[in-house]
């Protein structure tokens, strides 16, 4: 017998959402398939490699590793929250644009809401966003233009380390 | 991949969640945190029927400091262990080692209870639980037991937990201030397992004996391992390079004895050196104190 659908409300991108869900949809596949919001990238999904990370109630988590019923009642942004309702960019994909932080893209979006938990935890320094930028896989870029962008983001001009 | 078909319940309290936990007839897991069952639902490698979800009980997620003893709830973040002024000036050390559990992302959703009754042998808490002699409070249909984290940690991914308990509460004796502590740990890249581990406490002035020691080593035997004999071995004995060498080659030696892994050797190797540096770190005037972090060694 099918286990049976849970209604869930919650709060994504600052838009009220109500939804049925399986219990075993995760959350990644509910912001990707049940709400078109395809920004979140999936790639290990058991955790590791940090492409599907958003915020939730403000601390960035994996959306692997919760489920969409988990999510019930709850704050979610994810990176399309990074866009402003002009269509211009945030400071943090600004950021990445201009210090050149991505290659093939396919991580960005995970490290930027990592960076944006970071941001507004107000303890944004070279150490903590080496730390951050731990919980994610980056193939392309060798780090270096990432640190960059984040630290133009984050860090108030002039206390830059390139460390 | 994606996780199999389970029922979700999402209790209130501990009392309910330890009913599900009975009607789910021992198909039933407990979801703390989720970060590492549900990577293990996402292959396949488990597959219970019931998933019984603690989030949503508010009197899992506490932390208090009283009588000498830090109480923390089992639904505790591992980012507020890290964080909490709390845990810091009670148990230094503690702090510390949450530091270096996985990545930053996965201490903002991970639970201290999910940690221990994971049990993974490489685990930073299980081991701080073991060298700080905590007590681990569990509740199931038959009331609620207290049993030493000596006796919780029963192999690997293995623990003292009836398969219809929940573990509610870590009661962690606060450290005696001005103990000397150090924390060190190999992993190949930051937030990765622990190769090999050790957490350690000295008490004693810097240039007299030494008056207590207690050692654990993890990420080498199936569970974390308290060193009691080697400890025993270290009173009286001076605050040296030389003593500290001698007790971190006799605990490699105790336990590369059993270690079936063809990396066996490497990993004593690795033991030893964490052993001696921890050592080093609690005894050094520099790094022995509550300010001191502990230290990840990278490859």
């Amino acid at each position: 017998m099918p286990v049976p659908s849970l209604a869930i409300r919650l709060r994504v991108n600052g838009v009220e959402r109500e939804a049925s869900v399986v219990p075993r949809l995760l959350l990644s596949d509910f912001l990707r398939h049940d709400l078109g919001l395809t920004g979140t990238h999936v790639g290990c999904e058991h955790g590791v490699c940090g492409a599907c990370t958003v915020l939730l109630d403000g601390a960035a988590v994996r959306s692997c590793l919760l489920f969409a019923i988990q999510a019930d009642g709850a704050d979610v942004r994810t990176v399309e929250s990074l866009t402003r309702a002009d269509g211009s960019l945030s400071a943090i994909p600004a950021a990445f644009r201009d210090e050149h932080g991505l290659q093939c893209g396919f991580c960005t979006p995970g490290i930027m809401m990592s960076l944006a938990g970071l941001d507004a935890s107000g303890t944004a320094d070279h150490e903590a966003i080496v730390d951050t930028l731990g919980g994610h896989l980056c193939r392309c870029t060798g780090y270096r233009n990432i640190v960059r962008a984040a630290e133009a983001a984050l860090v108030p001009a002039g206390s830059h380390d390139d460390g | 991949m994606k996780p199999p078909d389970f029922e979700y319940a999402r209790p209130a309290s501990v009392a309910e969640a330890v009913a599900q936990l009975a009607a789910a007839n021992g198909d039933g897991k407990v979801l703390a945190g989720g970060q590492s069952l549900v990577p293990l639902l996402n292959f396949r490698l488990a597959a219970p029927s019931v998933l019984v979800d603690l989030n949503g009980i508010p009197e899992l997620a506490f932390l208090e400091a009283a009588d000498g003893v830090l109480r923390i709830g089992a639904m505790t973040r591992m980012r507020a262990l890290e964080l909490d002024p709390l845990v810091r000036h009670a148990n230094p050390l503690l702090a510390a080692a949450a530091r270096w559990v996985g990545h930053v992302q996965i201490r903002n959703r991970g639970t201290v209870g999910g940690s221990i009754a994971h049990a993974d042998p490489a685990a930073e808490v299980p081991a701080i639980c073991v060298l700080l002699d905590a007590e681990l409070v569990v509740s199931g249909p038959r009331g609620e037991r207290r049993i030493p984290a000596d006796d919780f940690f029963a192999g690997f991914l293995t623990t003292a937990l009836g398969e219809d308990e929940v573990l509610t509460e870590i009661r962690i004796p606060a450290q005696a201030s001005g103990e000397r502590w150090g924390f060190r740990e190999f992993a190949h890249r930051r937030g990765d397992f622990a190769l090999a581990g050790a957490a350690v406490t000295l008490a004693g002035p810097p240039d007299g004996p030494i008056e207590r020691a207690r050692i654990a080593v993890f990420g080498t035997a199936d569970r974390p391992v308290r060193a009691a004999a080697i400890e025993q071995g270290l009173v009286g004995r001076p605050m040296t390079e030389a003593t500290f060498a001698d007790a971190a080659a006799a605990i490699a030696e105790q336990l590369a004895a059993d270690d079936p892994r063809p990396d066996a050797a490497y990993r004593r190797t690795l033991t030893e050196t964490m052993v001696t540096r921890a050592l080093a770190d609690a005894a050094s005037p520099h790094g022995a104190t509550s300010q001191s972090d502990g230290h990840l060694e990278v490859a």
